[in-house]
Order: C-alpha cells, then sequence, then structure tokens
C-alpha cells in the first residue's frame, strides 16, 4: 500500500474549490466574482487614469490619495470575503453520525412500520426562548443554532447568511464584517468616483468655455463643443454609468445589513421571519441594544477555521491516523493545531477518498483493528432533550435546505 | 513449573472500546460551552467531579476567548484599520487561547485519561462540535467491558 501525505484540503466533502495548496477557499461558481472584479478594477483604472490627473492639477492631489486608498481597501476586504472560510461546519465523523443516530432511535421509541419517522428535531433554550435545531441528512450532525446548509457549496456554515455569487462565497460567522466592509466600502469609492466625475465634467465644462460659447452663439459652435465634450468625457461618461447603477444596488445593500446588524440578524433568518411575527420567538441573539449588537458583529472575536485546511493526513495509511502540525497560519487558513495527536488510534478516523456516506467500508476497516462492533452495544446516553412531535415546520425546513 | 505465555495482543497498543461525544450546550446562546452532564459510559472509569472539573474548565478557556469586551474591540478596531493584514503577523487572541486549551487538553490526558484508559480529543480536531471522549479496552482488569 502507497502512502503518501496529503493536504487536508484534498479530501474534504464539499463543493469548494480550494487555490493555493489550501489557502483559498471559493465556491466552486465564479463567474460572477470575476464580472465583480473587472467592474471595480476597470472603472477605478479608467478614474485614475483619465479624471485624476486633471482632478489632482487643478483643484487637489489628496483626490487620488484618498481614492487609492479606498480603493485598496475595497479590495482587501472582497479578496478577505472570497478567500476565506465562512464558518464552514466540517462533516460527522462515522463514530459521531452513528451515535446521533442512536440517540435519536432511544428518543423516537419505536416507530410503527409503514409509519413516516419524526423529524429529527432538537429543542434548546436560549435565552428564554424555544429555539429548534435541525438535522442535517448530508454533514450528519444537529446544526448548532444559526447555521445552515448552503447547496451550492454543500456545506453547513455556522451563522449563515446567504450565499453571495458577487464574492462568489458563502457568507457566514467568520467573513461577514468582511463582506460588510466591502459593501460598505465599495458604497463609499462608487460615492467618491460619481462625485469627482461630475465635478470634473462640470469643470472640463467650465474650461472650454462651452457654457458661455454656447450662450453666445448657439448655432454651430455647440455640435464643435458636442464633439470635444465626447473626446474628453466619454470615460466618464462610462464611469458615472457604471457607478449610478452599482450605487443605487450597493448602497441599498449596505443600508439592508446594517439594519440587520443593529437587530443581530442574519439573511436567513430575515427571508425566513424566524424573528418576525406575533406567535414567532423573538431573537434570542439580540442584546436589545444597538451598539453592543454592532459591537459584536463587527468588533467581536475572529474565529478561527475549524476546517484543517492546510493540515497533513496520511492517505490509505494503516496505521497513525495522527496529523502533523500544519504550515504557519495565514491570514486565512487560521486554523493551527501545535499538539498533534500523541497516542495512536488504531482506526482511520479521517475520511480517506469515500465521502462520508460510505461510512460502512471505513468502520468495516476500523473494525479489523478493534472490537467496534462493541460499540453498538454500549448503552444510549439519555442526555439529550426529548425530541420534538411533528412540527409544522418540517416542510419548510426540507423545502429550505432544497433552496440553499 | 508454570509457563506463562502472552498473548500477541497484549504487547500491542490498546483497542479502541467505544467512543463518547459530549455535546454543545446552546443553553447560554451561541457560544462555544460543552454539556457537563456526566455520561453512564464512563461511570467505570472517572470520577464525576475529575469529569465535571475538566468540561468546565475547557468551557471557561473558551469563554475566555470569545468574551466581548475592550480587548477584543480594540483589536477588532485596529486590525480594520490595517485592513485585517495586521493578522498576517499577529496571532488572534482566540488562537492564543486555542492553543492554551491544547497545551490543557494534553496535560489533561497526560495526568488524569490516559492512566484510565481515555483519551480526550481536542473539540478543534471535530469542528468545536464534541468533546470525543475515546474509551479504550481496558486489559488489566481481565475482560474489560
Amino acid at each position: 500500500m502507497i502512502t503518501r501525505k496529503v493536504r487536508k484540503w484534498e479530501k474534504l466533502p464539499g463543493k469548494n474549490t480550494f487555490c493555493c495548496d489550501g489557502r483559498v477557499m471559493m465556491a466552486r461558481q465564479k463567474g460572477v466574482f470575476y464580472l465583480t472584479l473587472f467592474l471595480i478594477i476597470g472603472t477605478c483604472s479608467l478614474f485614475f487614469a483619465f479624471e485624476c490627473p486633471y482632478l489632482a492639477v487643478h483643484l487637489s492631489p489628496a483626490i487620488p490619495v484618498f481614492a487609492v486608498l479606498l480603493f485598496l481597501f475595497v479590495m482587501a476586504m472582497l479578496l478577505r470575503t472570497s478567500f476565506s472560510d465562512p464558518g464552514v461546519l466540517p462533516r460527522a465523523l462515522p463514530e459521531e453520525a452513528t451515535f446521533i443516530e442512536m440517540e435519536i432511535e432511544a428518543a423516537n421509541g419505536n416507530v410503527p412500520a409503514g409509519q413516516r419517522p419524526p423529524p429529527r428535531i432538537r429543542n434548546v433554550q436560549i435565552n428564554n426562548q424555544i429555539v429548534k435545531l435541525k438535522y442535517c441528512y448530508t454533514c450528519k450532525i444537529f446544526r448548532p443554532p444559526r447555521a445552515s446548509h448552503c447547496s451550492i457549496c454543500d456545506n453547513c456554515v455556522d451563522r449563515f447568511d446567504h450565499h453571495c455569487p458577487w464574492v462568489g462565497n458563502c457568507v457566514g460567522k467568520r467573513n461577514y464584517r468582511y463582506f460588510y466592509l466591502f459593501t460598505l466600502s465599495l458604497s463609499l469609492l462608487t460615492i467618491y468616483i460619481f462625485t469627482f466625475d461630475i465635478v470634473h465634467v462640470v469643470m472640463r465644462s467650465v474650461d472650454n468655455g462651452f457654457l458661455n460659447t454656447l450662450k453666445e452663439t448657439p448655432g454651430t459652435y455647440p455640435l464643435l463643443f458636442l464633439s470635444d465634450f465626447l473626446e474628453y468625457l466619454s470615460f466618464t461618461v462610462l464611469e458615472v454609468l457604471v457607478c449610478f447603477f452599482t450605487l443605487w444596488s450597493v448602497v441599498g445593500l449596505t443600508g439592508f445589513h446594517t439594519y440587520l446588524i443593529s437587530l443581530n440578524q442574519t439573511t436567513n433568518e430575515d427571508i425566513k421571519g424566524s424573528w418576525s411575527g406575533k406567535n414567532r420567538v423573538q431573537n434570542p441573539y439580540s442584546h436589545k441594544n444597538i451598539v453592543k449588537n454592532c459591537c459584536e458583529v463587527l468588533c467581536g472575536p475572529t474565529y478561527p477555521s475549524v476546517l484543517d485546511r492546510r493540515g497533513l493526513m496520511q492517505e490509505d495509511s494503516p496505521v497513525s491516523a495522527a496529523s502533523a502540525a500544519p504550515s504557519s497560519s495565514s491570514s486565512n487558513s487560521s486554523s493551527s493545531n501545535p499538539v498533534p495527536q500523541t497516542t495512536k488510534t488504531t482506526a482511520p478516523l479521517i475520511p480517506n477518498e469515500h465521502t462520508p456516506d460510505d461510512a460502512k467500508p471505513s468502520i468495516a476497516a476500523s473494525a479489523e483493528k478493534s472490537p467496534s462492533p462493541r460499540e453498538e452495544h454500549h448503552p444510549p446516553a439519555p442526555k439529550v432533550p426529548p425530541l420534538a412531535s411533528p412540527e409544522t415546520d418540517a416542510e419548510t425546513s426540507i423545502a429550505k435546505d432544497k433552496t440553499h | 513449573f508454570f509457563v506463562q505465555t502472552h498473548s500477541l495482543q497484549d504487547l500491542q497498543q490498546p483497542a479502541v472500546s467505544s467512543k463518547v461525544f459530549i455535546q454543545r450546550d446552546y443553553s447560554s446562546g451561541t457560544i462555544c460551552k460543552f454539556q457537563t452532564k456526566f455520561p453512564s459510559e464512563l461511570e467505570s472509569r472517572l470520577d464525576k467531579q475529575q469529569f465535571e472539573e475538566t468540561i468546565q474548565t475547557l468551557n471557561n478557556l473558551y469563554a475566555e476567548a470569545e468574551k466581548l469586551g475592550g480587548k477584543s474591540y480594540l483589536e477588532g478596531c485596529l486590525a480594520c484599520l490595517t485592513a485585517y493584514t495586521i493578522f498576517l503577523c499577529m496571532e488572534t487572541h482566540y488562537e492564543k487561547v486555542l492553543k492554551k486549551i491544547a497545551r490543557y487538553i494534553k496535560d489533561q490526558n497526560e495526568k488524569i485519561y490516559a492512566p484510565r484508559g481515555l483519551l480526550l480529543t481536542d473539540p478543534i480536531e471535530r469542528g468545536l462540535r464534541v468533546v470525543e471522549i475515546t474509551i479504550f479496552e481496558d486489559r488489566s482488569i481481565g475482560s474489560g467491558r
């Protein structure tokens, strides 16, 4: 058997693409992301090439300098949002999945043959509100509160906001603040370029005496000046158009997310109406204080990635499942496991090239080395709250799983 | 004379008997916290006190990592001003605490859990979802379970 060391990202399930040896993590479809890059870089390049020289000389050199800084910030935020792990929850390993299944079966009791078993829901009480945790059939876990499964990326994401095609990634717990800062700074950049384009047009027109000449000789001269106008300002017109359409969408989006942040809600919760309506539960995560909510979302702790993308693992190794310490953490793959597993577990716990759904081969493999059939006989621990009876939201939860 | 033969298995590492998964406790919200309820599978191996102390310490460490306070706000604002490039050279507060947690778990394993034929797995390796406790077959006491 050939054993070779591979990085863990190569074996991760889900529909993400990875670049730079696991440092970059994105969704599969990146076309719209390239469009976003093209629009931003294209428009800004035109601005720097055509408007800035004129404005720097005639108004102030601070204008292009500030534009450059703003542009760099926008790009940094965009790339940070697109390339980082949004907060993906790794799928349950076979033993954990089996353990949960047994707990569910114990709680369900005997289901008469022919009847559908009740939906897998767990009730938890958070801040005196009952929140239902749904079971994810793909990841084989009960989703933590506020997590949701993204069908485009085929992952459960913690504090799932939405999947943004413009950014080419999901927006979740780990990259929401970068996404928000991206929309905010892009709004500022768009407004900035739009404003200075108008200023540029006005100043050019005044310089060329267009307006004065128009007053004096309204006959043939306007046509000549029109051609001059187009020659100097066609790029400006293009930029103004791009900025105008961008403004309405991006500024609107920034406003919407500012509203969500002040209430500590996610887009997903807002769309599903989780906390709105009289008979619904009130948002248990909100601090009921706008400042505190904003601080938590924007200035809260930087959560590490729990996907160890750059860790090394043995492929086809029968003995040691120890993961060697991964290389130094970069800003994007921030999960560092400095302590390798010192004791040797005989079973290869890390999924091999088979998906987690093919759990039987790996369990069979581990059974050769350890008496794992005994796992089935130990009594299930009765430590979870009783499962709820079938609830009306079962259909919406299945529908939501499909739409995400 | 009496000949004692050792089976080959005794010379190998102990086999895994079963695993217990300590689930997350969401009663305080989405912060990382694990349930302190003592699982019945460990009754024969471990003191309830010991277990609760381990889990409680872990919970406290995670609370420290996720604490919202002046220090975390300062770190967040400073990082924002540098467009988060500061994290290329600086370790975040959360990462520092995670290292502390890893050291604590290693320490607990060496002192308490390994002598009892148990192994604690760092929750970060399970996506911060569960604390996995592996129960090894207890060869010294006859047939174990």
